[in-house]
């Protein structure tokens, strides 16, 4: 890493009598996963060259229980959603982004009945805010004509109906976009939502995530971009799968904003 | 005896309409047998979602060829009902053609009606194209064997034939012909009978009549075993389904008190129920039809077993065991049986030893990605998701049958706060990585 990133936690900010504007919701990929990790890092880095006032959790954050939920354990996702509630409560958290759809949905639609509600972004969304605001400028033009394609993630796209933050960011840096023969409502799946990500898929006569490659593949993009740790790990593994690593990247969209500032 | 086709067209009528009400009374208690849910909320959409979606057919032109003979057929179909109240009124009263006296309207309806009914003719044919000589994939997968398949056919035999019997009807009827006066199409049709005697003519004229509606009653009462139950049920179920984000499953009531109790200090873990509360022993999740909830029961008799979500769904693509369409249509299958027992045991549901997992295996409902695409692309909003995850629930929370990678994740979870086996105290270090 060459210049060190500023994460302030909420403790810290809270010790100094400070307020963060905005809560970076990590999230349990972005903390452990070594792709993820990066993507943290390329947010954080947009999020410290715009000089935005935030604060992460740190050791107090706890999985959103996303995946509890999605594998049918009620009484396990309650008991995380319940827990981190407190927290959030208690530092009297208004407003997240995070660079992960599925907390990202939990938190901003499941939390509330539980007693938390906040204003809930994707990391695009909040991007895009940034952009409007005039406090990043993507004129970089590391990407610049560049063919890319947009792998919309389930639970950002059809579950949360998010479809143009993220195609806004890369038009702005003059990529060329290219759809894939299903995007947006009608995208596929890369086969990790609904735990997934967690195990052995069912038997079957391919996996989820080489189809949806092959749909990238179809477009001759030389670079998959998505907004999710999941899709993310799914379309790498897909593009090694069909021995496509020497041509085709899979990059989130915070990487991409990361490297054109 | 002049009477005599009066009362014999009052008694079928009677009858058709007596079978008709008596299903859907059922219909309507086996929904009831689903848990309550409240979906009242924002009328107004609701309203706005029926009007697209059932009544303007809004999803079905996502695919524009099916989607366009579909609105072909369908407006026929509402259309040509005009035509059927004439035909009772006539079948009442002994009159003929009772409308006839409006005139120059009456012809602009009735060449209407015979265009709509050529119209239909035509789509239908395409249809069972479709199914039997193209064999579209989605009408050729494993749960359309047997019923599903002869019922998708059956429909579109009906309809090629009620719509050549109003046809055949019109060409036939002598009065009408020398009227010119809306036989658009018929009057091609007449030639084909130019040699035979006014008296046969009448003849077919009058069985092409009385088959025409004792076919629309057998229709009528054939609905409650069909997919075609959709036809009316497309309106409620657009109206009651979600109108939350795809993304929000419903928090478990049950759940959250018992969490909530637990992680309150202060409560007393052994304390009584209030006096008069009712003990309730929740089941979490769903094992059996009666688990789900009504909106889900609505749902799997309004599936029109059109496959949309099958063809769209991940793992099925994949050549995964799971396929939306089934999900919906055993759901539908066993809610069935369910009720013919309750009507066979005076109304007392008497236990079968069977439920919904001798229908839906383990392995369709651990297939699925949650990833919402049979719901979103259900041309009447469908959520075969929503059972999935019903299900699923209670094979976890009920049975602890999840599989081992799942329960190892779950355990992390609960150990580390993270679905893999990380210490929580790490959750910083990718700052400095
Ligand atoms: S939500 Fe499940 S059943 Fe529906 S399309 Fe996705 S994977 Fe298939
Ligand atoms: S659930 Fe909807 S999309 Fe699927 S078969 Fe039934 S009607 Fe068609």
């Amino acid at each position: 890493m060459s210049e060190a990133l500023k994460v302030p936690t909420m403790a810290e900010m809270m010790a100094e009598d400070k307020t963060p504007d905005i809560l970076f919701w990590v999230g349990s990929a972005g903390s452990f996963d070594d792709r993820a990790k990066k993507i943290s890092r390329a947010f954080v880095k947009i999020l410290n060259k715009a000089n935005v006032n935030f604060a992460v959790l740190g050791t107090e954050e706890s999985s959103s229980g996303d995946a509890a939920k999605r594998a049918g354990n009620e009484f396990l996702f309650q008991m995380q959603a319940i827990t981190n509630i407190e927290v959030l409560n208690a530092y009297e958290v208004k407003k997240i982004v995070t660079c992960c759809p599925h907390s990202y949905n939990t938190i901003k639609n499941e939390y509330p009945e539980l007693g938390g509600t906040y204003e809930v972004y994707h990391h695009t969304e909040f991007l895009q805010q940034l952009l409007k605001a005039g406090k990043i400028s993507l004129s970089g033009g590391e990407y610049k004509g560049k063919r890319v394609t947009f792998h919309d993630p389930c639970y950002l796209g059809r579950a949360n109906s998010v479809f143009d933050a993220p195609r806004a960011l890369m038009n702005e840096m003059k990529v060329d976009l290219v759809e894939m023969k299903r995007s947006k409502l009608n995208s596929l799946c890369c086969g990790a939502g609904g735990a997934q990500m967690f195990k052995e898929p069912e038997k079957g006569d391919k996996d989820i995530n080489v189809l949806r490659t092959e749909d990238a593949m179809e477009t001759s993009a030389e670079i998959i971009a998505t907004g999710c740790p999941f899709c993310n790990t799914m379309m790498t593994d897909g593009v090694k799968a069909k021995e496509q690593e020497g041509k085709i990247e899979v990059l989130d969209v915070a990487e991409l904003v990361a490297r054109s500032l | 005896m002049q009477y005599i086709d009066n009362i014999l067209f009052v008694a079928l009528l009677a009858a058709g309409i007596w079978f008709f009400a008596k299903n859907i009374k059922t219909l309507i208690r086996n929904i009831k047998l689903g848990k309550d849910i409240d979906r009242t909320d924002n009328k107004p959409e609701r309203w706005k979602n029926m009007a697209k979606i059932a009544l303007g057919q809004g999803k079905m032109v996502r695919r524009p060829v099916s989607g366009i003979l579909h609105i072909i057929v369908y407006v026929g179909f509402i259309l040509i009902n005009i035509e059927v109240l004439e035909i009772i009124i006539d079948g009442i009263f002994g009159t003929h053609r009772a409308f006839s006296g409006m005139g120059a309207f009456y012809g602009f309806l009735i060449g209407n009606f015979e265009v709509l009914a050529f119209l239909v003719l035509v789509a239908v044919i395409i249809f069972w194209v479709r199914r039997n000589v193209i064999k579209i994939k989605r009408f050729w997968k494993d749960e359309m064997k047997g019923w599903p398949k002869s019922d998708g056919n059956m429909i579109l035999y009906f309809e090629m034939i009620l719509m050549t019997l109003f046809l055949i009807m019109n060409a036939t009827d002598v009065e009408f012909q020398a009227m010119n006066n809306g036989n658009v199409i018929s009057q091609y049709i007449t030639p084909l009978f130019s040699s035979m005697e006014t008296s046969t003519l009448h003849i077919i004229e009058r069985s092409a009549w009385w088959l025409h509606i004792v076919g629309i009653l057998i229709f009528l009462n054939y609905l409650y075993y069909s997919k075609h139950l959709h036809i009316l049920l497309a309106f409620p179920n657009t109206f009651y389904a979600n109108l939350k984000p795809k993304g929000q499953f419903t928090n478990d009531a049950n759940v959250t008190k018992e969490v909530k109790m637990m992680m309150d200090p202060s409560a007393d873990p052994y304390a009584m129920p209030e006096e008069g509360a009712e003990e309730e022993i929740a089941t979490f999740g769903a094992k059996d039809v009666t688990d789900l909830n009504w909106v889900n029961l609505l749902n799997a008799y309004t599936c029109t077993e059109c496959g949309r979500c099958t063809s769209e769904c991940p793992a099925n693509l994949t050549g995964k065991k799971l396929s939306p369409r089934k999900i919906m249509m055993d759901t539908r299958d066993r809610l069935e049986e369910v009720g013919k027992n309750i009507d066979a045991n005076n109304g007392e549901f008497k236990d079968d030893g069977k439920n919904l997992f001798d229908w839906i295996s383990k392995e369709e409902v651990w297939a699925c990605t949650s990833c919402n695409a049979c719901v979103e692309t259900c041309p009447v909003n469908i959520d075969p998701l929503g059972i999935i995850m019903e299900m699923r629930r209670y094979l976890v929370m009920e049975e602890s049958a999840a599989p081992a990678e799942l329960n190892n994740m779950m355990q992390n979870v609960e150990n580390n706060g993270a679905p893999w086996p990380y210490n929580q105290m790490d959750r910083m270090k990718w700052v400095d990585e």
